[in-house]
């Protein structure tokens, strides 16, 4: 067990140092930092006094090192295009991004759930027909259109819900949240259902395939045969058993929805930290790519890895194999 | 004459023509996608317009509405976007960068990984560990989002001057790196099984260079699941294009994918001009979607368990 632990924390800490050299090295590779504190006419001796100031004269490693040091601390230097400190730009994008993401997943998890557990019971449904069809077009369609077609349905031709903006938010603290006002809450709709559908289908496929596969089993036969009522039987045994594949592709999946909000907030102009990526990839921000490359690596890294844990904490199974594969 | 005659009645009734044209979900998505693959090739000489010669382009004729809306011509049949360029032709132009982008980056992987695929499964050793573990954490990332960081390093990486030029060869590269990890681990799991087959043996045994059994023998032999992977990665691979031109970091703008056109069809929606984006992605929806089918369905067929 303990070794497992190691062994998995070790891979997250290569993984994120080989991200940070990643967006190191983009620092080294965007133009000269010297030439452009300091402008094209500049003396050489000038040069040579900052370049030994920024310790650009070191070696390799040691910059690298010195990096990573600032970095686990969250610092990351001055945006090039905001002239801010990019950790405080991240900090105010941080709660946008995060209500989008727990809002979306909400609702794919709920709605995922509840649809899934329908068409397995009501197989032969009209409903369960045209949700699954339904189902079959989400996968099909990227993110970016369903925000789109979204937005021309409830918002141009409609008018019933904003198209772009997070509305008005309450600042609580250093966390500025949409939830407290109607507004607010009117900007989140669109976005977390655009950001939440192609979760949701995904959940309603594994808990409909999931579920089919349990009601076969012998102890549903037994429960049925003990006299108990449908719904006993439908959720007090089958549903339970569902669920732990559920959970951990939900977990998985919690990743997916942070990195697929870079598509929805870029729809929705939703000023998040996925819009300040794309923003940055376009003005050659380095010093936000880099952070934002650091900070996107190491949710998934700890997603991936508290996921992986609680896998083996959950499954005896795991536990078993493992032991006779290692002996 | 005879033998080629023999040779297409062989190939009419072989197992995969006959699921062919015994499904009839299969037969439409190979008509949805022969329309779109060859509105995509004849581009240049069945669209109406030519979109991009500024000569023909008519700024007065700027959002002209569909024909069957009550401003709009039978000269633009989808009506036209800002420029005055005629949206079906922009289509038919954006359906051959989306097509092209999305075929090679998948020809960019299937070879990548089919390479890592096969030194990994027979060569095996450190070798075949590392290059799993590096797949085993790509895949912990969304294969999207891979080609977009790869996409966006290499773009703020490379001197401005050469952006343009280079953006769709980045674009091949980014999509393709992002998508290698699943060629890989089927033609490992195959090799492996292969590996141990009397006929790799003989080979070794009357002494073949391994590379050349890994080409002349092996591969052969692993080349069918590949093929089923490749045709539904197509799809992911034009969404994948798709996204990333929607989000501008894509294709350059003079050479307008479908995601690009929705991308500028996307600044007109709040006015009104809801064709400018709406078409576009109804192309690629189309698109995508038959290409799917056409690998489900290529996918059922060639599983005998299915049979």
């Amino acid at each position: 067990m303990l070794a497992f632990i190691l062994r998995r924390l070790a891979q997250a800490v290569l993984v994120m140092l080989a991200v940070g050299l990643i967006a190191f090295s983009l620092f080294r590779f965007v133009g000269d930092p010297v030439l452009f504190m300091l402008g094209q006419d500049s003396t050489p001796d000038d040069r040579e006094r900052i370049t030994r100031l920024l310790g650009l004269d070191q070696p390799f490693y040691v910059q690298y090192a010195k990096f990573v040091g600032r970095a686990v601390q969250g610092e990351f230097g001055l945006s090039l295009r905001q002239v801010q400190p990019v950790s405080k730009l991240f900090v105010e994008r941080l709660p946008a991004t995060l209500e989008l993401s727990f809002v979306a997943a909400t609702l794919a998890l709920v709605a995922g759930l509840t649809m899934g557990v329908y068409t397995a019971l009501r197989r032969n449904s009209w409903l369960t027909q045209f949700l699954l069809a339904v189902s079959l077009l989400g996968v099909s369609l990227p993110t970016f259109l369903i925000g789109i077609l979204l937005i021309l349905v409830f918002a141009v031709l409609l008018g019933w819900l904003p198209s772009f903006g997070r509305g008005e938010t309450v600042a609580i603290g250093w966390w500025s949240t949409g939830f407290l006002t109607w507004s607010g809450i009117k900007a989140l709709i669109l976005p977390s259902i655009t950001l939440g559908l192609f979760q949701m289908t995904l959940i309603q496929r594994l808990v409909r395939a999931e579920m089919l596969e349990v009601l076969r089993t012998d102890y549903i036969k037994f429960a049925r045969a003990r006299g108990l009522t449908d719904r006993a039987v439908h959720f007090g045994h089958a549903l339970k058993n569902t669920m732990v594949p559920v959970i951990t592709i939900t977990g998985l999946q919690l990743g997916a929805i942070i990195a697929f909000a870079i598509i929805t907030e870029t729809v929705f102009q939703w000023p998040g930290m996925g819009l300040l990526f794309i923003q940055a990839v376009d003005f050659a921000d380095v010093p936000v790519m880099a952070a934002y490359l650091c900070l996107i690596a190491l949710f998934f890294v700890v997603i991936n890895l508290v996921v992986d844990l609680l896998y083996y904490a959950v499954d005896p199974r795991l536990r078993i194999d493992r032991a006779i594969a290692t002996h | 004459m005879t033998a080629g005659a023999g040779r297409l009645r062989r190939a009419w009734n072989h197992d995969l023509a006959w699921s062919f044209r015994h499904s009839p979900v299969a037969l439409l998505a190979a008509v949805l996608t022969l329309v779109c693959v060859g509105g995509a090739l004849l581009a240049p000489w069945i669209a109406p317009h030519n979109p991009f010669d500024s000569a023909t382009l008519n700024l007065s004729d700027g959002f002209t509405p569909p024909a069957w809306s009550g401003s709009g011509t039978a000269k633009y049949l989808l009506g036209t976007d800002d420029q005055g360029r005629d949206m079906l032709s922009t289509i038919l132009y954006g359906a051959r960068i989306s097509l092209g982008v999305g075929l090679a980056a998948v020809l960019f992987s299937a070879v990548l990984g089919v390479s890592l695929g096969l030194l990994s499964g027979y060569l095996g050793g450190h070798l075949d560990a590392f290059i799993m573990r590096v797949a085993d954490i790509q895949l912990s990332f969304p294969a999207i989002l891979i080609a977009l960081l790869i996409d966006g390093v290499a773009r703020v990486a490379l001197p401005p001057e050469l952006h343009d030029q280079l953006a769709v060869y980045v674009l091949v590269l980014a999509i393709g790196v992002s998508g290698w990890v699943q060629y890989a681990r089927t033609v490992r799991g195959s090799t492996l099984v292969e590996k141990g087959k009397e006929y790799v043996q003989a080979a070794r045994v009357i002494g073949r260079h391994p590379l050349a059994i890994m080409l002349r023998h092996v591969l052969p032999n692993v080349t069918g699941p590949v093929l089923v992977i490749a045709t539904i990665h197509v799809a992911t691979a034009i969404i994948t294009e798709a996204t990333l031109s929607f989000l501008g970091v894509g294709v350059p703008p003079t050479q307008p994918s479908l995601g690009t056109l929705v991308r500028i069809g996307n600044n007109f929606l709040l006015s009104g001009e809801w064709w400018i984006a709406l078409f576009p992605g109804l192309a690629l929806v189309v698109l995508v979607l038959a290409v799917n089918l056409l690998g489900d369905w290529l996918r059922d067929a060639l599983n005998p368990k299915l049979r």
